[in-house]
């Protein structure tokens, strides 16, 4: 059992894939950065000094301390400095960065699920079904996808009361982030569904008698992970933008479960008198986060895709 | 393959038709929502009605009707312009709305200049000299540039330029004067200074798209047949590159624009936010935390029509303008 599976990693770690991305240096880099954001948002609990969600930690009369680089009234205890309700903003940040995390990945876990069914069932049976949902793929991708997400949070928020939203927040983020971009993934898996549909291939898997649901899942589905693989990348980064976005203007996660959106909005009041830390240091913290995101995405696609401009 | 005129009236038959569909679907979204949100009844009367009070006004405004006949006047009304009036204004919506308008419709004047003046030129450049270090170093720039959400770099401009620099106003949009019967802030020189920090932030996000979308499609074309032809003439590189070869680029870019064009509406809803600029979007969210529903609705069914038509309009012009072009619907 072991060994054809030490093979496989053997294989895979001889491969031209893995070979060109150790000799470049931005995807090494942003690979890394990436893993260190993921450990700190999976260990956000145990690395952080502080539980931000944790009332009885937080202290008002620690509010807007600076970070200990800075001149002025620095407190060796909270390393970045404080919030304008004194949570420390290392472990807020680290907490943000979870939920920010979480939100991107499962929203794109949903686009995947809607997008690759749709795609592989318009791809395959074709006619009414497929011009159905390529019309509808196309009208939801006229309609910009961040204009639907605040429209519908924005009533969910007025239909359901600020309480009750605030703790659906992250669910309702999912949802929204993840059924808005659904044609994405329908779209790039239907244009390779129609490209592999009448290979050899699934011609000899469609004479030795397997059904056309087998076909699509063990067949063809594995033929489209390239393309798949690029788009999930962007995908998750655009997710994290988006709900940033939203947090931002109130209509995502709240202030009491900050997601690193929220942070940045309620910190951002106060640049004007001075605390910028409040705000910019969650900023930084989510533009590299989308920054190696982009940039891995971006090295993915001139590997994976080399009939495609380099740059 | 050859597409006579009757194709191209087909085609422009489908078009509108899905887009009175979608907004029909849209407008059917609205309705619901206005059914769901708030009780219409506690706005006009308050608390103090008794309850046989309510039922009767119920009955006689309607709301007791079955779900179709209300959407059936919902929808006539709609049609006549009419999306009720805002519980918080209490002026028709529309008309609210018709007001804020122009405020958004100057960022995006404004963010549109920008982007067209700046990625134009230089996604022309990353194309002609691919490897030189400018091209890189605006390509290394750009990937950082789509990474920064539009409302950081918002919040970046105000910390740097008003709040560190004190350069520029930090929120507003300033003096507006109204020298052709509308209030704007293109006619004089405050409302303008205020214009420029909104616009840039608004252009921000969607610049690094256009110059890598000019880039790879100008690259494109400059490997085509007809420009090497062009060059076999002996024909002047700048008659070559910025006649033939850009005429050519621009076409997808403009669909592209066209499309953008919608996404940048909801980007001024973060735009507006931040600098407090008194547009559309500024006034949905407001809108939004008074639970104001028919300044939502309107506001929804506004930006929807804005949607299709520019959706619609981009296609049409792009079958049009390019004869090449596969019409939909119909097998190659």
């Amino acid at each position: 059992m072991t060994a054809p599976r030490m093979m496989a990693l053997r294989a895979f770690l001889a491969s031209d894939f893995i070979y060109r991305f150790r000799r470049d240096k931005v995807a090494l880099v942003s690979f890394l950065v990436l893993l260190a954001f993921v450990l700190a948002g999976l260990l956000a609990p145990v690395l952080a000094p502080f539980d931000p969600y944790d009332p009885a930690s937080i202290d008002i009369m620690n509010s807007e301390i600076p970070p200990v680089w800075t001149d002025g009234a620095t407190d060796p205890q909270f390393l970045l400095g404080t919030d304008a309700q004194g949570r420390d903003m290392l472990s807020t940040i680290l907490y943000g960065t979870r939920i920010s995390l979480t939100i991107g990945i499962f929203a794109v876990m949903l686009q995947m699920v809607l997008g690759i069914s749709i795609g592989l069932l318009s791809g395959y049976v074709g006619g009414r079904v497929d011009a159905f949902f390529m019309r509808l793929a196309d009208i939801q991708l006229s309609l910009s996808t961040l204009m639907v997400a605040i429209v519908a949070l924005a009533v969910f928020q007025a239909a359901f009361g600020t309480e009750l939203y605030s703790d659906l927040a992250i669910f309702m983020l999912i949802m929204v982030i993840g059924i808005a971009e659904w044609p994405q993934y329908a779209r790039t898996i239907r244009a390779s569904v129609l490209a592999e549909k009448h290979k050899e291939y699934v011609d000899a898997a469609r004479v030795i008698g397997l059904g056309p649901g087998r076909i699509m899942v063990r067949h063809v589905l594995p033929n489209t992970l390239s393309p798949l693989l690029v788009i999930s990348t962007v995908q998750v980064a655009n997710a994290i933008i988006s709900e940033a976005a939203l947090s931002f203007l109130g209509l995502g996660m709240p202030v009491t479960k900050p997601s690193l959106g929220s942070l940045i909005n309620s910190g951002f009041e106060f640049i004007f008198s001075g605390s910028w830390w409040i705000t910019l240091i969650p900023s930084v913290v989510l533009v590299v986060l989308i920054l190696t995101i982009n940039l891995l995405g971006d090295w993915l696609r001139d590997v994976l895709n080399p009939k495609l401009y380099k740059g | 393959m050859e597409s006579g005129p009757i194709d191209h009236l087909i085609f422009l038959g489908k078009r509108l038709l899905q887009a009175t569909l979608v907004m029909f679907v849209i407008s059917l979204i609205g309705f619901s929502i206005q059914d769901n949100l708030g009780d219409p009844l506690r706005e006009l009367l308050g608390q103090s009605v008794s309850e046989a009070e309510r039922q009767a006004l119920r009955d006689q405004m309607g709301l007791n009707d079955p779900f179709l006949v209300q959407y059936g006047r919902f929808l006539s009304k709609a049609v006549q312009g009419d999306l009720g009036d805002s519980y918080f204004f209490k002026r028709p919506a529309l008309d609210v709305i018709a007001d804020k308008f122009i405020a958004t419709l100057e960022l995006v004047i404004g963010a549109t200049l920008i982007i067209v003046f700046i990625s134009v030129p230089m996604g022309c450049y990353c194309a002609i000299k691919p490897n030189g270090w400018i091209s890189r170093a605006v390509m290394g720039i750009s990937i950082v540039g789509i990474s920064i959400p539009v409302f950081l770099t918002a919040i970046f401009c105000i910390y740097l330029f008003s709040v560190e620099l004190g350069w520029m106003p930090s929120f507003g949009r300033g003096e507006t004067t109204a020298p052709f019967g509308w209030e704007s802030g293109f006619f004089n020189v405050d409302g303008l200074v205020h214009l420029v920090l909104p616009s840039i932030s608004l252009a921000s996000i969607m610049l690094p798209l256009f110059i890598r979308l000019i880039r790879s499609e100008m690259m494109e074309v400059l490997e085509s047949e007809y420009i090497r032809f062009a060059w076999a003439k002996g024909l002047n590189k700048y008659r070559v590159w910025f006649l033939h070869a850009l005429k050519n680029t621009l076409l997808p870019v403009i669909t592209v624009g066209g499309v953008q064009i919608g996404t940048m509406l909801a980007y001024t809803i973060l735009t507006e936010t931040v600098f407090q600029w008194p547009g559309m979007g500024f006034l949905f969210l407001e809108a939004v935390n008074r639970v104001d529903t028919p300044l939502i609705i309107a506001y929804i069914i506004v930006v929807g029509l804005i949607f299709v038509v520019t959706n619609t309009v981009v296609d049409v012009i792009y079958t049009l303008v390019n004869p090449t072009v596969r019409i939909a619907g119909k097998a190659s």
